[in-house]
């Protein structure tokens, strides 16, 4: 990491490391922001590590290891592993509130998220200044000094914490953005979006002054080293019918970026935010494909922020991630220098801790898997529908901008509604965005620079009519802020600093509100916010949708939820039964001193497990018992070559699927074994439970019982519940042979004594 | 203006172009509308321009606001708050942080106007 020395305000002491076992300190990150500085300015990549040897396996697209991380649920099978992929992967993570969504970024981070975005509150852009404090935002969060310093200060600990640079991002734009560049400037901001196109077509701001405030934007950003993204993405998210809007999504890049570089910004600090325009039920893999590589054809020199499709996601968090997917084959098969998520929920509500998690999962686990797979499978650029339809696209591309330039240029062009209409160009079918250009928010607010215009200040875009000798210091000359002793660009320490303006909506009230939760320990459950008590259920219900919608509240009312919701409902069949998903709020806390944790059992070890075993000649006997063909669970247990009980030692009889319980007990004593194990699933009819109960009662009967101890084994088996039924322990699922080996041996060692 | 699909005609004019004359052709015209906003933003200011120009000087948000304001309402915006500041720094013999908040309270404006000759 490219450190920047703390100004002279930094006078903040280092913060202590997180300790993985310890929550976040959130009222100690809000001490002393007024002297936080950032440690780093600037956009960081991750390191690529070419041919990188992870645990058995070689990987051709990935990057430095994480220190500390949750690999992928799988990964237990593959030496615990967790592989990173070569892009940045993206988050983002905006509540409404600082102090929560800081806690999600450390979550996200730990499953691969090294590049955090904040949304927005409702309302920012049209907002003519900068907001301070931390009032509650709505749909995002106030983007304001006190926010980014209390998010940035957390992610340094965070980012030490999992070994791996994160990238703090969010949104210059609206009608305050020359003033909100200066300050990520000024925050170590790493990342923003930047497009004055997405002010005009999408936020009415006046088109005159978005143009001339984004040049300022853009050359602030650039000094400050800050990864620009563009918002051609929200055409696809906006037009009527998103697949027919690929010319226009290239003239959209091209406009934002040629803007960009003439104002100043380097191509390597330029990213397109590009998106996968379809979805299925369409074809959408050979109409993507085809616009990803006109694309990369024509942006090549630009940076790629690969978006996830948004367009038609609703409800159903299966159908968005299956899509997501798809749209990583994109990326794997074309390129992404940042892969972006978009969480699987967003369809149906502002994104939940486990959602941000959920879509960075999906981006590591796809881009893992089909890591080098371009190597195989490559794109045949010479299939003559792709080989057309490329041509298509940048040849409808061309046609408008030579459309609007024969029309009077960009503005006329926005006039004329060139811009989300629902024909592929040159269709038109005049549905599309139309903004006046003396129109929209801030109308009539731009100024002519007069002849003696000056702006003492470094790193100013436009006519400045600086004093002679006053050029900067690349000319050999004074910097322009030598005027006024000084910029907060060059010298950190004249930066200010505003705490709060509102005396109710802030972060210290809303703290108060959940202090007695952290201060007594008290357990709630959450998706949001600290305390928000909401839970989801998950119903099937054999009834037809409206009928089990009416239904699913009714039983979360009788499970006592207040506030109950059906986010989500998937008919099976219009008469036989529907899914519902039922958001609540339950409003109770469970104090951490009433509860019993079970201990983890101790394993022993290999040599005292060895020894013990071959000293007594060990045996036991196995079996699957009731109707039940199930024998990989049991294999696992018991094989050497899955680190089963043989590993020690141990004599191992497997009796094969399906056993009544008599043959077992009578292979027990034939073969003089000093344990039983059974292996049963789950059933209706508690086939289990009987299984269990009858092996105890009957081994009494034969007078065995003290001499042999029975094991019983399954996915859903829980000790507690054996133990009820007459067994001497019971194991669940991720059992491993270790546990049932250092089982036995304790327990005999005890009986011994 | 709804317009069917003309495609395979209006090409025409472009269809004998090499893939690498037509990127280049692409980026000819993408230029071409972009440099009439360039001269606009080059020449022209807005409040939040001028508000971010203070804020390098290190004046806080809620004396960015004021003193732009107070230009607006003078007709000064167009020669720079910056300058403003600056003219009164220099009156006061201050600094900016210190200048923008006597700007802010209402104080000095009469110094800008004797200079700019009270245009509004």
């Amino acid at each position: 990491m490219n450190e920047t020395p703390r100004g002279p305000l930094g006078s903040l002491p280092p913060d202590p490391p997180l300790d993985p076992n310890e929550k976040l300190d959130i009222e100690a990150l809000l001490d002393g922001l007024d002297r936080y500085r950032p440690r780093r300015r600037g956009w960081t990549w991750r390191e690529r590590v070419p041919d990188q040897r992870i645990g058995e396996f070689v990987y051709h697209e990935t990057s430095a290891p994480l220190e500390r991380g949750v690999p992928l649920p799988a990964a237990h099978y593959f030496g615990d592993i967790d592989p990173q992929p070569d892009c940045v992967i993206t988050t983002e993570i905006a509540s409404g509130r600082p102090e929560d969504d800081v806690r999600r970024m450390r979550m996200a981070a730990w499953h691969g998220a090294d590049h955090v975005m904040v949304i927005r509150t409702a309302g920012q852009s049209h907002i003519d200044g900068l907001l301070e404090g931390t009032p509650e935002g709505v749909g995002g969060i106030a983007i304001t000094r006190k926010q980014l310093r209390l998010t940035r200060r957390a992610l340094d600990l965070i980012e030490d914490e999992v070994g791996r640079p994160i990238d703090f991002h969010s949104y210059v734009s609206g009608v305050a953005w020359p003033e909100m560049a200066v300050l990520f400037a000024e925050e170590g901001v790493n990342g923003a979006h930047q497009d004055p196109q997405y002010n005009v077509l999408y936020r009415n701001i006046n088109m005159y002054r978005s143009f001339v405030d984004a040049a300022v934007a853009k050359h602030i950003m650039a000094a400050a080293g800050i990864l620009q993204i563009d918002g051609a993405h929200n055409a696809n998210a906006t037009a009527v019918r998103a697949w027919k809007v690929m010319p226009e999504l290239l003239v959209q890049h091209a406009i934002n970026c040629a803007y960009s570089e003439a104002v100043g910004m380097p191509k390597d600090r330029i990213a397109l935010s590009t998106v996968p325009p379809d979805a299925p039920p369409a074809p959408c893999m050979r109409m993507d494909l085809p616009y990803a590589i006109a694309l990369r054809d024509l942006f090549g020199e630009y940076k790629m922020r690969a978006q996830q499709n948004t367009r038609y996601m609703e409800s159903d968090a299966r159908e968005a991630t299956v899509s997501h997917v798809m749209n990583l084959l994109v990326s794997r098969l074309t390129s992404a220098d940042i892969q972006s998520t978009i969480t699987p929920d967003e369809g149906r509500n502002v994104p939940w801790h486990y959602n941000n998690v959920a879509a960075v999962e999906t981006a590591k686990q796809s881009l893992v898997g089909m890591d080098g797979l371009r190597e195989m499978v490559r794109v045949d650029r010479e299939a003559p529908e792709l080989k057309a339809r490329v041509r298509e696209i940048k040849e409808r591309a061309v046609l408008f901008l030579e459309g609007m330039l024969a029309d009077g240029g960009y503005f006329a062009g926005v006039e004329d509604a060139y811009f989300v209409d629902s024909g592929e160009y040159p269709e038109t079918h005049d549905d599309g965005i139309a903004r006046q250009s003396d129109g929209g928010v801030a109308s009539d607010t731009i100024v002519p620079r007069a002849d003696d215009y000056l702006a003492p200040v470094c790193h100013h875009f436009g006519e400045n009519h600086l004093p002679e000798g006053y050029r900067g210091r690349l000319h050999g000359e004074n910097a322009p802020c030598e005027l006024v002793d000084g910029c907060t660009i060059c010298e950190d320490a004249k930066v200010p600093y505003i705490d709060e303006l509102d005396p109710t909506d802030n972060v210290n009230e809303r703290l108060a509100a959940t202090a007695e939760l952290r201060e007594r320990g008290l357990i709630k459950p959450e998706v949001e916010w600290a305390g928000d008590g909401v839970v989801v259920v998950t119903m099937f219900l054999p009834a037809a949708a409206d009928v089990a919608e009416a239904a699913a509240l009714e039983l979360g009312r009788a499970m006592s939820l207040t506030e109950c919701e059906v986010i989500h409902k998937r008919v099976m069949h219009p008469a036989e039964g529907t899914l519902c998903e039922l958001k609540g709020r339950l409003d109770v806390a469970i104090d951490l001193a009433t509860l019993v944790i079970p201990e983890p059992p101790e394993v022993l070890s290999d040599e005292e497990i060895r020894e013990f075993v071959a000293e007594r000649e060990l045996k036991v006997v196995a079996a699957t018992v009731g109707n039940d063909e199930h024998s990989v669970g049991m294999r696992e247990i018991l094989d050497i070559k899955h680190g089963g009980l043989e590993k020690w030692g141990f004599s191992v009889e497997y009796l094969g699927t399906s056993v009544p319980i008599e043959k077992v007990l009578d292979a027990a004593t034939e073969h003089a074994a000093s344990a039983v194990l059974i292996s049963t699933i789950i059933t209706h009819g508690e086939i289990h439970r009987l299984m269990m109960q009858k092996l105890a009662d009957l081994a009494a009967e034969k007078g065995v019982r003290n001499r042999l101890l029975l094991i019983s084994g399954g996915t859903q088996v829980t000790d507690e519940l054996a133990c009820s039924w007459g067994m001497d322990a019971g194991f669940g699922r991720k059992t491993k042979g270790i546990d049932v080996a250092s089982f036995i041996v304790r327990t005999m060692r005890e009986r011994e004594v | 203006m709804v317009r069917p699909d003309t495609y395979q005609e209006v090409r025409k004019r472009i269809a004998g172009l090499s893939d690498t004359e037509l990127e280049a052709y692409f980026w000819e015209l993408g230029r071409r509308c972009v440099d009439p906003l360039v001269e606009l933003a080059r020449t022209h200011t807005s409040p939040s321009i001028e508000r971010s120009v203070l804020m390098r000087m290190g004046v806080d948000s809620l004396a960015c606001q004021a003193v732009v304001a107070g230009c607006e309402k003078r007709g000064l915006l167009g020669h720079g708050a910056g300058h403003v500041v600056l003219v009164l720094m220099r009156a006061w013999d201050c600094d900016a942080p210190e200048a923008a908040r006597r700007l802010a309270a209402g104080e000095g404006w009469e110094v800008a106007e004797a200079k700019w000759g009270g245009v509004r």
